[in-house]
C-alpha cells in the first residue's frame, strides 16, 4: 500500500466534502428529523403513539442516517465518476494498488456515516425531549455497533456504486434502499412483529435488521431488542460479504 | 534514463462492448434477464500485436477508429487486462508490476476524465499529491503547468465549464505533473483547433527532448507525420506496417496514388493502365475503378484520360495523392484511413 497516495485520497475526498458541505448536510438529515419530529413528536404529542416510542424510534432513525450517509456517500461518486466522465481514471493510475482506492473510499464513508450517525443522537434527543429516555449503559460496546454499522452502510454502498448504473440510481433506491428502511427494524422493533411470523424471519436476512437492533440494544437497551451476541457477528458477516462483493465489482468496472 | 515500451504477442477479446470506445453507457433489461442465453458478443481488438518503443521516441499508432490502437494503450497504461501476451515497460511487466509501471507513466486518455469535483489547480496539486510529491513541490509545478498550458487564468475554477480544448490541455498537463519517464497521448489533438494543436505539438516535442519517451495514437497522418519519429500502422488488431514515416512513405511503390473511376469496366483498359511508364501497380476497385501506384502523378492524368477515351470507356473520378501515410494505409489494406 502507498500510504502516500491513500491519504491523498482521503484528503481529496475531505476537501469534496468540504466544498459541498451545505448541501451534504440538507441531504443527510432534512429527512430523519422530519421524521423523528412527526412520529416522535406529533404522533406521540397526540397520543396516536405510546410515549416510550420516542426512545424506541431514535435508535432506528440513527440507523437510517447511517446507513443512507454510507451508502450515498460512496456509491453516488462510483456511479458517476465510473460513467462517460470515467473522473476516477486519474485515480485508477496513481502508484498504488487499486483495491486500495475501494478501501479508501470505504473509509471515507464510514467516516461520513459516523459523523452523520453521531449528529442524529444529540439532534434527535433535542428535538424528542422530554421524555426520551437514553441509557448507553456500555459506550465502548455501542463504539463498535456504531462502527460496524458505519461499515455496513460504506461497504454496501461499495457493492451497490459498482453494481448500478447511473440510469438505474432511482431503481436503486426503490428497490434497494427503500425496503431495506421500511423491512429493517427502522420504525418498529424486531420483536413487534411477532405477529407477522413469517415476515419476522425472511426480514433476518436485512442487515439493517441487525443495525437498527444492534443499536437499540446499546442505547436503549430496556426496549425488547435482538441479542448483541447475533447481532454483532450478523454485522461482521454482512460487512464482510459486501466488502468481498464490492471490491469484485469494482475491480470488474475499473479494468476492461 | 529514457524507458522504452515493449509488447509481445498482444492479444485482447472483449466480451462484451469495450466500455469506453464502443460507449455502452446503458443498458437494457432484456439484455440483463437474458444473460447467458444469447451468445456474449466477442470483439477481437488486439490480435497478436508485437512492438518495441525506443527509449526517448516518438513512437505513433496510427489507424482507423477501432483498430486496437486504444486497447493498446489501456493495456500498457494497467487499464485493460490483456487476454493474452506481454508487455513491459522499461523492465516492469505491465500486468504483473501495475504499481511500478503506473509510477513511470502519465496517461493522457481519448475523452477528457478530469475530476470534475475540483478546479484546475487543484487536479494537478491532488495528482502530484497521489505521486507523493511535497506540498511545495506540486504548488510549483502546478503553477508553471498552467502557465505553459495558458490555464492561469481558469486556475481557480471548477473544470466542469472548461471548453473541450481547454479539458484537453488540463488532461495533458495533469499527466505531465509527476514527470513521467513514458508518456501516452491516446488521439490528443481530436477535437483540438488548429492553434492549439501546433501548441500540443510543441510541447510534446519539447517534452521529448528532455529525453522522454512518447506513445500517440492518431488518426491523423499529417499529425503521424510531423510529429513521429517512427510509426506502427495498425488495423484490425494487426500491425500491418512498422517504420520511419519516410520510410513507410517509401514502401509504397511508387508514392503516388492515383484513384480513377470509370462509367464501367474493362479489362483491356486495366491491362493499358498497367503499361503506363512511372505505373508500379494497378488494383481494380469495386465496382468500376483503379487505383495506379505510381512514381509520379498529375503527368499521368491526360494519358489516362487518353486510353479511357481510346476504350470508349467513360472518366468518372480522377483524383490524385501524393506520397503519404494515407495511401500507405490504402495499400495495405484497400480501405481508406477516413472510411
Amino acid at each position: 500500500m502507498n500510504r502516500k497516495a491513500f491519504f491523498a485520497m482521503l484528503a481529496r475526498d475531505a476537501h469534496v466534502a468540504r466544498r459541498n458541505a451545505i448541501p451534504i448536510v440538507l441531504q443527510t438529515f432534512v429527512q430523519p428529523l422530519m421524521f423523528v419530529f412527526i412520529f416522535g413528536r406529533v404522533m406521540v404529542g397526540s397520543g396516536f403513539m405510546p410515549p416510550e416510542y420516542k426512545s424506541m424510534l431514535l435508535p432506528g432513525i440513527m440507523a437510517i442516517t447511517m446507513v443512507g450517509t454510507g451508502i450515498w456517500a460512496v456509491a453516488m461518486p462510483l456511479i458517476a465518476e465510473f460513467q462517460f466522465t470515467r473522473e476516477i481514471e486519474d485515480r485508477l493510475l496513481a502508484p498504488m494498488d487499486i483495491s486500495w482506492l475501494a478501501v479508501e473510499k470505504v473509509v471515507a464513508g464510514t467516516i461520513q456515516a459516523l459523523a452523520a450517525g453521531l449528529v442524529v443522537i444529540p439532534v434527535g434527543w433535542l428535538l424528542l425531549r422530554p421524555g426520551i429516555d437514553l441509557r448507553l449503559p456500555h459506550p465502548l460496546t455501542f463504539v463498535a455497533v456504531a462502527i460496524l454499522v458505519a461499515l455496513f452502510a460504506s461497504a454496501g454502498g461499495l457493492a451497490l456504486g459498482c453494481s448500478v448504473n447511473q440510469t438505474h440510481i432511482g431503481l436503486m433506491f426503490s428497490l434497494v434502499v427503500a425496503p431495506m428502511i421500511f423491512f429493517g427494524c427502522t420504525y418498529y422493533p424486531w420483536s413487534a412483529l411477532s405477529k407477522f411470523p413469517i415476515m419476522q424471519n425472511v426480514i433476518l436476512v436485512n442487515p439493517l435488521v441487525y443495525a437498527s437492533e444492534g443499536l437499540r440494544g446499546v442505547l436503549v437497551p430496556q426496549f425488547p431488542h435482538l441479542s448483541l451476541a447475533a447481532v454483532l457477528p450478523a454485522l461482521l458477516g454482512f460487512n464482510v460479504f459486501l466488502f468481498v462483493l464490492g471490491l469484485r465489482q469494482f475491480h470488474k468496472k475499473s479494468v476492461s | 534514463m529514457a524507458v522504452g515500451i515493449r509488447t509481445q504477442d498482444l492479444r485482447k477479446v472483449y466480451m462484451s462492448p469495450p466500455p469506453l470506445a464502443a460507449g455502452s453507457g446503458g443498458f437494457s433489461f432484456s439484455a440483463q434477464r437474458s444473460k447467458g442465453k444469447q451468445p456474449k458478443t466477442e470483439i477481437k481488438a488486439l490480435d497478436g500485436v508485437s512492438l518495441e518503443v525506443i527509449p526517448g521516441e516518438i513512437f505513433g499508432l496510427l489507424g482507423p477508429n477501432g483498430a486496437g490502437k486504444s486497447t493498446t494503450v489501456g493495456i500498457l497504461t494497467t487499464r485493460v487486462r490483456p487476454t493474452g501476451g506481454q508487455a513491459w515497460i522499461a523492465d516492469h511487466d505491465v500486468w504483473k508490476e501495475q504499481v511500478a509501471v503506473k509510477r513511470i507513466i502519465g496517461v493522457v486518455g481519448q475523452r477528457p476524465n478530469l475530476d470534475f469535483s475540483l478546479t484546475a489547480r487543484e487536479i494537478l496539486t491532488f495528482h502530484g499529491a497521489y505521486f507523493g510529491q511535497s506540498s511545495h513541490e506540486r504548488t510549483k509545478r502546478a503553477n508553471t503547468l498552467l502557465e505553459k498550458f495558458k490555464l492561469l487564468d481558469r486556475a481557480d475554477q471548477l473544470v466542469r465549464g472548461f471548453s473541450g480544448g481547454m479539458m484537453q490541455r488540463m488532461s495533458i498537463a495533469r499527466a505531465m505533473m509527476h514527470d513521467p519517464d513514458v508518456l501516452f497521448l491516446d488521439e490528443p489533438s481530436a477535437g483540438l483547433d488548429p492553434q492549439t494543436r501546433l501548441l500540443l505539438w510543441e510541447i510534446i516535442q519539447e517534452y521529448n527532448k528532455a529525453g522522454k519517451t512518447i506513445l500517440i495514437t492518431t488518426h491523423n497522418m499529417e499529425e503521424a507525420d510531423a510529429l513521429c519519429h517512427r510509426l506502427a500502422i495498425i488495423d484490425h488488431g494487426h500491425v500491418i506496417a512498422l517504420g520511419t514515416p519516410r520510410e513507410l512513405k517509401a514502401s509504397v511503390p511508387g508514392g503516388y496514388l492515383v484513384r480513377v473511376r470509370f462509367g464501367q469496366s474493362s479489362p483491356d483498359l486495366m491491362k493499358r493502365l498497367e503499361a503506363l511508364s512511372g505505373v508500379r501497380e494497378v488494383r481494380a476497385v469495386e465496382p468500376h475503378g483503379a487505383d495506379l501506384y505510381a512514381d509520379r502523378g498529375g503527368s499521368l492524368v491526360s494519358e489516362i484520360a487518353n486510353l479511357t477515351l481510346a476504350a470508349g470507356v467513360e472518366l468518372v473520378d480522377v483524383h490524385i495523392s501524393e506520397p503519404s501515410l494515407e495511401n500507405l494505409f490504402l495499400h495495405h489494406t484497400g480501405r481508406s484511413l477516413r472510411e
